[in-house]
């Protein structure tokens, strides 16, 4: 077995528990008594994980639930250790691959990626861990991070050395800051989505309108403006970030091409990314209808980041290219 | 029509003039307006990606006309390929520039007055405040002002008639400096990027092993010069590639490595140049920027007469295969008659192939390394179309004149052959592949800009930094006549931290009082659920 089969089997590792940790929030995320009301409907559910989704089927008045709060909330403990070995497993297998390869591990796509996923994982256990965010919503960063890695896997590339230009100091300087900056606003996206879903809850509720799926999930989520102010919290943290990120592009852009701004794609896509980010900044402090829509442009802001992740290394010919993708 | 519906307003022409354009500025330099521009400027930017651009690669240009003959000169004409010089990019930036100085400046001056004012005295009522605590413990003043001293609070100390004493204190004026420093340090960054394009140039050139060149723009395959640089302006030196060595690992190249000598002002010195190492001559930078192959060949024409071209070839894929061309204008110079033949000019179209699998049936390798390297030739005879003073690609046979019967087409099939192997032509001559060469791309580009982008660089995150991380807040503590001391604060920003530390300050000022007992934390600290 080589250094790379042990990555890869610890690759795979990593998907299956961050899997096994989103179907034990889910049983936390739906059986929890604290979680307010809606347990009668979801007692009809039987099978657990599907009971987020099916939680509005509610077709029988059965009124006990099949899991009880404590073993919910043992579940959700569960959940957590499952985050933290997942967490560790991809460390892991990113530290093998460095040892097989002798080089820093983010060369093409898929080590960027899987860079992505552990930035983000590392945010949310820190989150987690600092007691601001609920452990049951780890559903949605395992869900994100799971589709996140299991994406990954399409431009799955052996590992191998890198190209003359990417051989600098700067690539631990400028991709260490644009994975952390992308794996933390991938949590602030989240964050921006399940907002609007609570917000859009309340107004349903509030106005008397049935709430049906997949809004009624929104129904455990934390208070509206809670969520607002963390997501826009994770953005503040993580602007600065992006724009270093950009600048030390820059830098070494100077050095391995002889410029140090010419509107590559990549490029391009990053400027767009970072005045996108900047009027969300700016639309949070704009009165109350610019603050209204200022998570749309996070989502949107996101949007842009992944674009330039995906679309911009396969489909757009530029100096970002490696490794095939 | 204004005028006649409303007689009794008779503003003069010139107020009317101004308040239109207050109005105007007002709108213009409104939070709402940048935010609207911001926007904008990110959806002007798209095009630049979507569409080849001349500042990148004018041959993408020329490409996509090829492709799009009716559509392409309808996007030059919107500027789709110069995006980020095109004037409808310039005016969304320039109009954001504009709100963003109308913007800075009041609020240098609000600020320069907040930083020179007076810690404002307490309400009242100080129970209104976010934090507000009746101390019950001794309370020192002096020992007040010295510990909010300490932790770099400003501190107004105020004596009322009835007795009452309050000390002010103010904390976070960094937020608002490290608002206005980033914001002020776009504006500079961007006279850096004006600077670069006013001031800079740069010049490419592909360099044979054992070649040299000077730096004047003749020598340049390719150059830019900023609007106000003359061709004179540029600086004397001279650069010989000595060796360049590729190294490739399975397939992929994994070093480049330039030994070259350089000549400036009666010095020499030797730089082994590299992807990511630039040599520095005198504030000129030269990078490596890329690097190919050279065929060299020999070409014996009817009458014995032979010629040897070095001609550098460019790579079509990220295995090397590259193509080339030579041409023999001057070929078949009859001695006897001492006249070129009519119609005796030779080209040849090529395909340098690095690793020739001749077990495949691919002429196409697949491996970049110099270890079975062949030409795959096809030969024409006639008229190159030199001499018309069209400039033309040295890479290609002219196609036109193929087309127009002018070249006739030697071989249908290409001939492939490897090191020391000949191809022989119908008339008797003959081109030998004599080996292959590398070349080193050199870019050479001077920016005066560059530090002055740096330096915007670096304070705009120095001010991004305190922008977003310093909270300004107040506090506020008062011995009230009746002997009881009260201690207020304020978050002007939202601010979590408020309470845990002003009671930190309030214990510190007073040390018997104990803090109220924290609500305790559950796991669904981030929002009260019903």
């Amino acid at each position: 077995m080589t250094g790379a089969d042990v990555a890869n089997a610890l690759f795979v590792a990593t998907i299956l528990t961050y899997a096994a940790a989103m179907f034990a929030y889910a049983v936390e995320y739906a059986f929890d008594k604290r979680a307010p009301k809606r347990a009668k409907a979801l007692a009809t559910v039987g099978a657990a994980g599907d009971a987020v989704a099916e939680a509005d089927s509610g077709e029988s008045e059965s009124t006990e639930a099949p899991i009880s709060p404590a073993a919910a909330r043992g579940a959700g403990r569960l959940g957590l250790v499952l985050t933290f070995l997942g967490t560790a497993a991809l460390a892991a297998s990113i530290v093998t691959r460095v040892i097989h390869t002798g080089r820093w591990p983010w060369g093409n796509m898929f080590e960027y990626t899987v860079g992505v996923a552990l930035a983000g994982m590392v945010t949310w256990l820190i989150l987690v861990s600092r007691g601001m965010v609920p452990r049951r919503i780890g559903l949605f960063a395992t869900f994100a991070v799971t589709m996140v890695l299991g994406t990954s896997v399409r431009v799955y590339t052996e590992a191998g050395p890198l190209v003359p230009a990417l051989d600098s100091y700067w690539i631990i300087i400028h991709v260490t800051a644009a994975i952390a900056a992308s794996g933390i606003l991938m949590i602030g996206c989240v964050f921006a989505i399940l907002h609007l879903m609570k917000r859009r809850y309340d107004r349903q509720v509030s106005d008397g309108k049935p709430v049906r799926f997949p809004l009624n999930i929104a129904e455990r989520l934390p208070d509206a403006t809670a969520l607002e102010r963390l997501t826009f919290k994770i953005h503040v943290f993580a602007f600065p970030l992006l724009t270093f990120g950009i600048f030390a592009g820059s830098v070494w852009a100077h050095f391995a091409w002889g410029r140090y701004w010419a509107w590559d794609p990549k490029e391009v896509w990053a400027f767009i990314a970072w005045v996108v980010y900047a009027a969300y900044l700016h639309a949070r402090v704009s009165g109350k209808s610019a603050k209204v829509n200022a998570p749309w442009l996070a989502i949107l802001g996101y949007a842009v980041m992944l674009f330039n992740l995906t679309a911009v290394n396969l489909v757009f010919s530029g100096l970002h290219s490696y490794a095939g993708v | 029509m204004t005028a006649t519906l409303t007689p009794t307003r008779k503003a003069g022409p010139a107020k009317r003039l101004r308040s239109f354009a207050r109005r105007w500025w007002h709108q213009l330099t409104s939070m709402r307006t940048a935010l609207l521009l911001l926007l904008a400027l990110a959806l002007a930017a798209i095009p630049g990606s979507t569409f080849p651009q001349r500042s990148i690669s004018a041959p993408d240009v020329a490409d996509y006309y090829t492709a799009h003959p009716d559509l392409a000169p309808w996007l030059d004409r919107v500027w789709a390929f110069n995006v980020y010089t095109s004037p409808w990019f310039s005016a969304i930036y320039l109009l954001l520039m504009v709100s963003l100085v109308g913007c800075i400046i009041p609020r240098l001056g609000v600020h320069w007055r907040a930083l020179r004012a007076k810690v404002p005295d307490a309400p009242k009522r100080m129970s209104i405040l976010p934090y507000h605590r009746v101390v019950d413990a001794e309370a020192n003043q002096s020992l007040a002002r010295a510990v909010l001293k300490q932790r770099r609070w400003r501190t107004v100390m105020r004596e009322h008639e009835d007795g009452t004493v309050v000390i002010s204190a103010e904390k976070g004026f960094l937020r608002e400096t490290g608002n206005l420093l980033f914001h002020t340090s776009i504006i500079f960054l961007l006279l850096g990027v004006a600077a670069g394009s006013l001031l800079s140039w740069y010049g490419n050139r592909i360099l044979s092993e054992d070649k040299a060149y000077c730096n004047n723009l003749q020598q340049y395959d390719e150059y830019g010069l900023g609007a106000w640089v003359e061709e004179t302006d540029l600086p004397q030196f001279c650069v010989t590639l000595n060796a360049f060595d590729a190294e490739f690992t399975d397939g992929g190249p994994t070093a480049f490595d330039a030994d070259v000598t350089y000549e400036t002002g009666g010095e020499t010195g030797d730089y082994d140049l590299k992807v990511n190492h630039p040599l520095n001559i005198d504030g000129t930078n030269v990078f490596l920027i890329g690097h190919g192959y050279t065929a060299v060949v020999t070409y014996t024409d009817r009458y014995g007469q032979t010629q040897t071209v070095h001609q550098e070839f460019l790579a079509i894929d990220a295995a090397l295969n590259s193509e080339g061309a030579f041409k023999f204008p001057d070929a078949n110079y009859n001695p006897a008659t001492g006249t070129v033949d009519e119609d005796a000019e030779v080209g040849f179209d090529a395909i340098l192939v690095p690793t020739y699998d001749d077990s495949s049936g691919m002429l196409i390798g697949s491996d970049p390394e110099l270890n079975n390297p062949v030409l795959a030739l096809t030969a024409y005879t006639g008229d190159l179309g030199l001499a018309d003073g069209q400039p033309e690609s040295v890479y290609a046979i002219n196609e036109t004149q193929i087309a127009s019967g002018n070249l006739d087409q030697v071989n249908d099939q290409v001939e492939v052959i490897g090191i020391g192997d000949s191809m022989e032509l119908p008339d008797g001559s003959s081109l030998t592949f004599d080996g292959v060469e590398q070349y080193a791309v050199l870019q050479v580009r001077h920016d005066p800009g560059g530090p002055i982008v740096l330096a915007g660089a670096l304070l705009l995150l120095g001010g991004l930094l305190p922008a977003l991380a310093v909270r300004r807040r107040r506090y506020w503590i008062r011995w009230n006549p009746d002997g009881t001391v009260e201690a207020a604060g304020l978050n002007r920003n939202d601010y979590d931290g408020l309470d845990e530390e002003c009671d930190a300050l309030t214990a510190a000022i007073a040390p018997g009082y104990e803090p109220p007992q924290a609500t305790t934390e559950t796991d669904d600290s981030i929002g009260s659920q019903p």
